[in-house]
C-alpha cells in the first residue's frame, strides 16, 4: 500500500550534504581532530588511537530511516531493581540523565526507502547497552508487533551482554528474545541483525546472532567472551584483528561487513529483494 | 565419605576427630563411654544437618561446584536401563564437555544431554572443566532435532562454569552455537525437562535450560555471571564474591521464589547424593511425573506454554 517501486536514497543524500559543512571532532582520548567525513570514513574510530565515537540509538535510527517516518513504541518501559541490587538505581538514573533515554534500546516502526519495518537500536551509552528485563521486553514486543503487522524486523545491537544487576531475570531475556525470533521464523518474516561496536555476551548469544541476514558494521568488535577476559583466562595472545567484523566475515560468522555510511542503502536493497513476499500488506 | 573441603564444616569435623580420640582413650583406659559417645555423635549429626539448612549463598556456590557431586553420566546410569552415547557435531569434532545420547528410562525412550565435568585434573582437562565449545552445543542441537524427529522427550543436566572462553571457541562461533540452542529449544516439538545438578554458569548453562520444567537440586546455583566476575567488575575486588553471591540471588531457593524454576529437590546433607534412597526416589518421581504431565499435552499447547513461560520473565515498570 505504502510501498514504492523505486529506491529512495534522498535520506542518504541529505547526510552527504551535511558533511560539506565539515564539522570537526576532537578525540577525547588523544585529542586528534578529524572532520565529520573522516570520522565517517573511519567508521567512527579515531584514526590515531582507535577511540570509538559512540553512535546513539537515535543517530542509528535517523541514519537509516526515511525522514520523520519513525514512531517509537513502549518508550515508557523502564527497568526496576527486582533484586534490590546495590547501586543499580543510581546507575540507571545516571544513564537516563546522560542519554535522555529510558532504557538501552529504542524500538518502533519506521520506513526505510519506503519500506515499512519494525526497528530496534541499542544504545551502548546506557549501562553499556546491557540487556535487562526492560530491554528484553521491548525486543520481544517489537518482534511480536512485526508478526502482527507482517513487517520485516531490523535490530541494531551494541551491548556488553546481560545486565548482571538483574541476575537471572536478565539471563532469561536471552531465552525470551530468542524464543521471539523463533516466532519470527515461523511467520516467515525477514529479520536482519546489524552488529555494531561493541556487541558481546548475552546479546551476541541470543537474538543478535539468529537473523536471516547478519551484517557487521565495519571495525566493530563482536563476540561472546570479551577480549580482555579471554586473555586473562587463557593467557593466550589474541591474533591481530581478533573479533573484529572483518575477522568474523573471514570465519564465516556474518553475511556482510558494511560501513555505517552505506548501511541505509544496503538495507534498502535487502528489503527490495524481499518485497516479493507479502510484507506490509496488512 | 571422608571430606574436609568446606570451611563451614571445620568446627564439626574437629569435634568429630576429638570424638575419635575419645574412643581411643576410652579403650586405653578400659572404660566404656560408648553411651556418651553415641549421644554426642547423634547430636553432632543433627548439628551438621541443621548447619546444612543454614548455608549462605556463597557456601552453596562452593557446594554446587563440588567435583564429588554426581555428574551427567552418573545420572544417566541411575535413570536409564539402557543408554547409547552418541558423538560429534558432524562439522568439526566431538566435545567431551557435553555428553548426549539416547536411552530407555522405565518404559520410555528419551534423549539426554548434559554438561560433563571431570573428577580430577586429568579428567577435567579432557572434559575442559565442563565448558562446552561450539561443537558441544552443535552436537546437542543435532541430538535435539533427532529427538524431535522420533518424538522422544529430552532431559538436560546442567553443570558448567560457563561456555568455553577461548580463542578457538570464538572463531567457531560460540555465540552463534548458543543462540541456536536457545531458539531451537524454544520451539522443539517434544517435552523438555532440565535439571540443574551443580553450577549453572550463565549463557553456557542457559543453552540447555530453555525447558518446559526446570528443576534445581537444593545446593545448586544458576547465575547470569559468576560471583567472582561480578565482584571484580562492580567492586574491583574478587574477594567480595561471597557478598555478590547473595546479591545475585543465584541459589535454588531464591530462584524458586522468583518463579524461574519449578521445583527444588532437597539434597541430603554430607552424603553422595545418589547413595540416598530418598533423594533418588524424589528425583525419579519428579522427572517421571513431569514427563507424564507434559506428554499428555497437545504439542501446540506445550509450545504455547513454553513460550509464555519465558515470555513473562522480567520485571519492569510500564
Ligand atoms: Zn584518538
Amino acid at each position: 500500500m505504502f510501498k514504492k517501486s523505486y529506491i529512495d536514497i534522498s535520506g542518504a543524500k541529505k547526510k552527504q550534504a551535511k558533511f560539506e559543512n565539515e564539522v570537526t571532532f576532537s578525540c577525547p582520548k588523544c585529542l586528534t581532530r578529524i572532520t565529520a567525513t573522516e570520522k565517517m570514513q573511519n567508521n567512527d574510530f579515531c584514526p590515531k588511537c582507535s577511540y570509538y565515537y559512540v553512535t546513539s540509538a537515535w543517530d542509528r535510527i535517523h541514519d537509516v530511516c526515511d525522514e520523520n517516518s519513525f514512531e517509537e513504541w513502549n518508550a515508557h518501559i523502564k527497568s526496576l531493581n527486582p533484586l534490590n541490587f546495590p547501586n543499580y538505581e543510581k546507575k540507571m538514573i545516571k544513564a537516563r540523565e546522560e542519554t535522555g533515554l529510558t532504557e538501552a534500546i529504542v524500538t518502533g516502526r519506521g520506513s526505510i526507502g519506503g519500506y515499512d519495518v519494525v526497528l530496534g537500536a541499542m544504545d551502548s551509552r546506557f549501562m553499556m547497552g546491557s540487556m535487562g528485563s526492560a530491554v528484553g521486553e521491548k525486543i520481544s514486543r517489537a518482534m511480536e508487533k512485526a508478526i502482527q503487522y507482517s513487517l520485516p524486523c531490523i535490530m541494531f545491537s551494541s551491548s556488553g551482554g546481560a545486565r548482571m544487576q538483574e541476575g537471572m531475570l536478565s539471563l532469561m531475556q536471552m531465552a525470551k528474545t530468542s524464543a521471539s525470533v523463533g516466532r519470527l521464523r515461523e511467520a516467515g518474516l525477514l529479520y536482519i541483525s546489524i552488529l555494531t561496536h561493541p556487541t558481546t555476551g548475552g546479546v551476541t548469544a541470543s537474538f543478535a546472532s539468529l537473523a536471516d541476514v547478519i551484517i557487521a558494521e565495519s571495525g566493530a568488535l563482536v563476540g561472546f567472551t570479551g577480549p580482555r577476559v579471554i586473555e586473562q583466562t587463557t593467557g593466550h595472545v589474541l591474533p591481530p584483528g581478533f573479533q573484529r567484523s572483518e575477522y568474523l566475515l573471514k570465519h564465516g560468522m556474518v553475511d556482510l561487513v558494511q560501513p555505517r555510511a552505506e548501511m541505509r542503502s544496503l538495507l534498502i536493497r535487502l528489503l527490495n529483494i524481499h518485497q516479493g513476499e507479502n510484507y506490509g500488506e496488512k | 565419605m571422608a571430606r574436609n573441603k568446606f570451611e563451614f564444616e571445620e568446627p564439626y569435623l574437629l569435634l568429630e576427630s576429638k570424638l575419635e580420640d575419645l574412643k581411643k582413650l576410652s579403650e586405653q583406659l578400659n572404660t566404656d563411654f560408648s553411651e556418651e559417645i553415641n549421644h554426642i555423635e547423634k547430636r553432632l549429626d543433627q548439628m551438621m544437618e541443621e548447619r546444612y539448612k543454614r548455608l549462605t549463598p556463597w557456601e552453596q556456590v562452593l557446594l554446587a561446584r563440588d567435583l564429588d557431586r554426581p555428574m551427567t553420566r552418573d545420572y544417566i546410569r541411575l535413570l536409564c536401563s539402557d543408554f547409547i552415547e552418541l558423538h560429534g557435531d558432524r562439522v568439526y569434532g566431538d566435545d567431551l564437555a557435553m555428553v548426549g545420547g539416547i536411552g530407555m528410562m522405565g518404559g520410555r525412550a528419551v534423549t539426554i544431554i548434559g554438561h560433563q565435568k571431570g573428577r580430577n585434573t586429568k579428567e577435567n582437562i579432557s572434559h575442559n572443566f565442563g565448558m562446552p565449545r561450539p561443537e558441544g552445543y552443535r552436537k546437542a542441537y543435532r541430538l535435539l532435532k533427532q529427538a524431535e524427529k522420533f518424538g522422544r522427550p529430552v532431559l538436560t543436566f546442567i553443570n558448567t562454569p560457563g561456555a568455553d572462553p577461548g580463542i578457538g571457541a570464538e572463531e567457531r562461533g560460540q555465540a552463534w552455537a548458543i543462540s541456536e540452542m536457545l531458539c531451537g529449544l524454544s520451539s522443539l516439538r517434544v517435552p523438555i525437562i532440565s535439571v540443574v545438578t551443580g553450577e549453572g554458569g550463565s549463557g553456557g548453562a542457559l543453552a540447555l535450560a530453555v525447558a518446559d520444567r526446570i528443576v534445581m537440586l537444593s545446593n545448586t546455583v544458576f547465575s547470569v555471571i559468576s560471583p567472582e566476575s561480578c565482584a571484580s567488575i562492580l567492586m574491583r575486588d574478587v574477594k567480595r564474591a561471597d557478598e555478590m553471591a547473595g546479591h545475585l540471588k543465584m541459589n535454588a531457593q531464591a530462584l524458586y521464589e522468583m518463579r524461574i524454576v519449578d521445583e527444588v529437590i532437597e539434597e541430603p546433607a554430607r552424603q553422595y547424593l545418589l547413595d540416598s534412597p530418598d533423594f533418588v526416589e524424589k528425583l525419579k518421581n519428579t522427572i517421571n511425573n513431569y514427563l507424564d504431565e507434559l506428554g499428555s499435552l497437545e504439542i501446540s499447547k506445550l509450545l504455547e506454554q513454553r513460550y509464555s513461560r519465558f515470555r513473562q520473565i522480567g520485571q519492569f515498570l510500564e
